[in-house]
């Protein structure tokens, strides 16, 4: 009962976080990768000694690309950020850094494939979303009393906002400090937060029916309390689970996931939160006003 | 009693099969020489993406202004047959060759995409697949004589060119339907014949009616290879080319000429190359994060959760084993994000047997005998179990349906991690529990179900 009885702290709480995050993404901004807006990356190594970064720069100012981004990478590479070139211009490029230097990895998205990445994203996300609260309203659809089953599917989506904003905030602050910027795999992050949050608040939900209809306690408001406290454990214990495997693939893992792992474990963790202190909390407060 | 004694026990010795052979055939394929076809276990080798592998990966825009609505799927499936043939030729294994239709996502624009695993030189691969072989039908020049261009380059060497003898018809490849091998009936000369298509077959026909009498040359690569000449008009879009060639000379060139023809112009727009030694970190650190994932889990199931943790933890080894028997034969080509999927599924497959765990555990607190707990706590587990996977796959599909492989990889070890990991938290985790038949209730068996720092006992209250 405890988290019922102080339900407005916690919802404070979730609120502050939520200011916090959007903060964040205002304070450190959202840099959209070459995967959505195009252009080229390259990861190159040199095998004997890395040259200063002023004699690469001036090595490709003669090549006419643009704006070129170069930053250090590991103790004998950079990586390269340049619009998206042709394959003659990636020779040239390679032809400019020196026999000394090799091409670890090598991407140029041009701008069409970027739209249309960003287009599946959005769409995506939408049919998610949808799917999610068509699933949420069919699956409670018979326990309509005493709060109307859409009312579940709203909380829910109201709770996804508040895990989905959380980690974005987290991503922003992170991508200030790793140079991170918006990629594929963010959005499969946004997106698999999406369905990890609402499993974990359909799981409360879950017992918060059954404990209707088996209608023990006399108010809704104890109802929901007691189901926290059967659930909480088991969320507890099963997103820690999660959080362990996810921390594993952010030190372990390889690179490439490494900022994904992150956003995941932020999204798993707030995900839990979000389903015992804010899913149930609003759902009692959304029923005590009405009356 | 027996029965769900020996079941399990099958179930286990299945489990150690499918182990056993995810190991044996990762072995076999290990030791197997590049150059020996698989055969047996090593047919089975994990499939690795191109971020993993090393490799490339080019998308290609189809230029299909000039093709009508109608013939744009066929156009299409030429040109995929035409690239992947060519792709063939040089030898790449197992590449991908995709048509990426048009559709709102991509505003209306035909794609190809290649993927070349292990060609890690782009310049190389954009070279193997432009290659179109540039065919010419030239006629006489009618002003031969014309005076020599004399230029001095910058080192002071004089070059002479001469005029051409030959000048530009307009009738290229472009036009070829396609090239056949023949052999002459009387000398058995090989002979390449070629078909051209309709607008190829007027603009032949027009050549050979203005030049009777002249010659008419064959130009490949920009060299002649053939001059006949014309002795009267040619309709129907047939013509040969007897170069005096050797039988296998002129196989490649009906080769090349027919891979040749692209049926619509291609213009590479995005390139992707990672190097071996990346993939190859990657892959290394992807299966260690999951080892250690797998590890720790192990370890915390076993210590929170003991006895049905420890039987957990069997059915979660089982599940893994399945999972990467699974990922060998369908075949799941795993990318970073896929084996990062594969590492959250075993976290979700976790939680279903902790839902399970915690209701047997208030239901032994409701004052029920560890048997009658057990059955209860799966049953009531299930719904919750199903509701909470039904979000995770309602997910995975859309991200599957409209990923780009990079996505699509990981929806798809997610989606199967989360399918398989319902049926091996439900169905093994039970049959484990059931088979050990405690009836009794005393110390020891309370301690074994207990949980954390509790025992069942102490949870009675």
């Amino acid at each position: 009962m405890f988290v019922i009885k102080h339900k407005k702290i916690f919802v404070a709480i979730s609120i502050v976080l939520v200011i916090l995050s959007l903060g964040s993404i205002g304070y450190f901004g959202l840099k959209l990768g070459i995967d959505f807006k195009g252009g080229s990356l390259s990861e190159i190594e040199y095998k004997t000694a890395r040259p200063e970064q002023n004699v690469i720069d001036k090595a490709l100012a003669s090549l006419s690309l643009g704006e070129i981004i170069i930053q250090p990478t590991g103790d004998m590479g950079y990586s390269i950020k340049t619009r998206a070139v042709t394959e003659a211009e990636r020779a040239s490029i390679m032809i400019a850094l020196g026999a000394d230097a090799t091409e670890k990895s090598f991407t140029s998205i041009g701008p069409s494939v970027g739209a249309e990445l960003v287009r599946k994203s959005i769409l995506s996300f939408i049919l998610v979303s949808l799917g999610i609260i068509f699933f949420i309203a069919f699956s409670f659809r018979k326990v309509s009393k005493p709060v109307s089953s859409w009312k579940y599917g709203f909380i829910a989506i109201i709770t996804l906002i508040h895990d989905i904003l959380i980690p974005v905030g987290v991503f922003a602050a992170l991508s200030h400090s790793y140079g991170t910027e918006i990629d594929t795999l963010f959005v499969v992050a946004i997106l698999t937060v999406l369905g990890l949050s609402v499993s974990d608040t359909i799981v409360v939900f879950d017992r918060i029916r059954e404990n209707i209809r088996v209608g023990h306690w006399k108010t809704f408001e104890e109802t929901v309390g007691k189901s926290l406290e059967q659930v909480y454990t088991r969320s507890i214990t099963t997103s820690s689970t999660v959080i362990i495997v996810l921390l594993c693939l952010v030190f372990f893992g390889p690179k490439s996931t490494k900022v994904f792992a992150m956003m995941l474990t932020a999204g798993m963790f707030f995900g839990t939160y979000s389903s015992i202190f804010l899913a149930s909390p609003l759902l009692v407060m959304f029923n005590t006003k009405k009356k | 009693m027996w029965k769900t004694r020996i079941t399990a026990l099958l179930i286990l010795a299945l489990g150690f099969g499918i182990g056993f052979f995810v190991y044996k055939s990762e072995l076999a394929h290990r030791k197997l020489s590049p150059d020996k076809a698989p055969t047996g276990l090593a047919k089975y080798p994990f499939k690795l993406g191109l971020d993993l592998y090393g490799g490339t990966h080019l998308v290609y825009n189809a230029d299909i202004s000039d093709v009508a609505p109608t013939e744009v799927a066929d156009s299409m499936n030429a040109l995929r047959d035409v690239i992947e043939r060519r792709v063939n030729i040089f030898g790449v294994s197992e590449p991908i060759v995709q048509v990426q239709n048009g559709g709102f996502s991509n505003a209306g624009e035909e794609r190809l995409i290649v993927d070349l695993p292990g060609v890690t030189d782009v310049s190389k691969a954009v070279e193997m697949i432009g290659q179109t072989p540039v065919l010419e039908f030239k006629t006489e020049n009618p002003n031969p004589n014309a005076p020599q261009k004399a230029v001095v380059d910058k080192d002071g060497k004089v070059n002479i060119t001469a005029p051409d003898p030959y000048v530009s018809t307009g009738l290229t490849g472009r036009y070829l339907e396609k090239a056949i091998l023949e052999f002459d009936q009387t000398t058995g000369e090989p002979i390449v014949s070629l078909q051209f298509n309709a607008e190829g077959s007027t603009l032949f026909e027009k050549i050979t009616r203005e030049n009777i009498g002249k010659s008419v040359a064959i130009y490949l690569d920009g060299q002649p290879i053939s001059i006949p000449t014309v002795n009267e008009a040619i309709t129907g879009g047939k013509a040969q080319i007897s170069g005096n060639f050797k039988p296998q000379e002129a196989k490649t060139l009906v080769g090349r000429l027919n891979s040749g023809a692209l049926p619509v112009p291609i213009n590479l727009i995005s390139t992707q190359t990672i190097g071996p030694s990346l993939g190859a970190q990657a892959t290394e650190a992807g299966v260690k994060a999951a080892l250690i994932g797998f590890l720790a889990i192990a370890l915390f199931l076993v210590i929170w959760y003991r006895l049905p943790g420890l039987l957990a933890v069997i059915a979660l080894s089982i599940y893994v084993a399945t999972m990467l028997a699974l990922f060998k034969f369908i075949p799941v080509t795993l990318t970073a994000a896929g084996i990062a999927g594969f590492i959250i599924s075993i976290g979700i497959a976790v939680d279903a047997n902790v839902l399970i765990f915690e209701r047997i555990k208030e239901e032994l607190r409701g004052g029920r005998t560890i048997a009658e707990s057990t059955k209860n706590g799966f049953s009531r587990a299930w719904l919750s179990i199903r509701d909470s996977n039904s979000s995770s796959i309602i997910t995975a599909l859309i991200l599957f349906w409209f990923g780009t492989p990079l996505i699509q990889g990981f929806a798809l070890t997610f989606l199967l991690g989360v399918l398989v990991s319902m049926i091996s938290a439900i169905s093994i985790t039970r049959l484990f529990l059931s088979t050990l038949n405690i009836t009794r209730t005393s110390n020891v068996t309370n301690f074994l179900f207990g949980s954390g720092f509790s025992s069942a006992k102490a949870q009675q209250k």
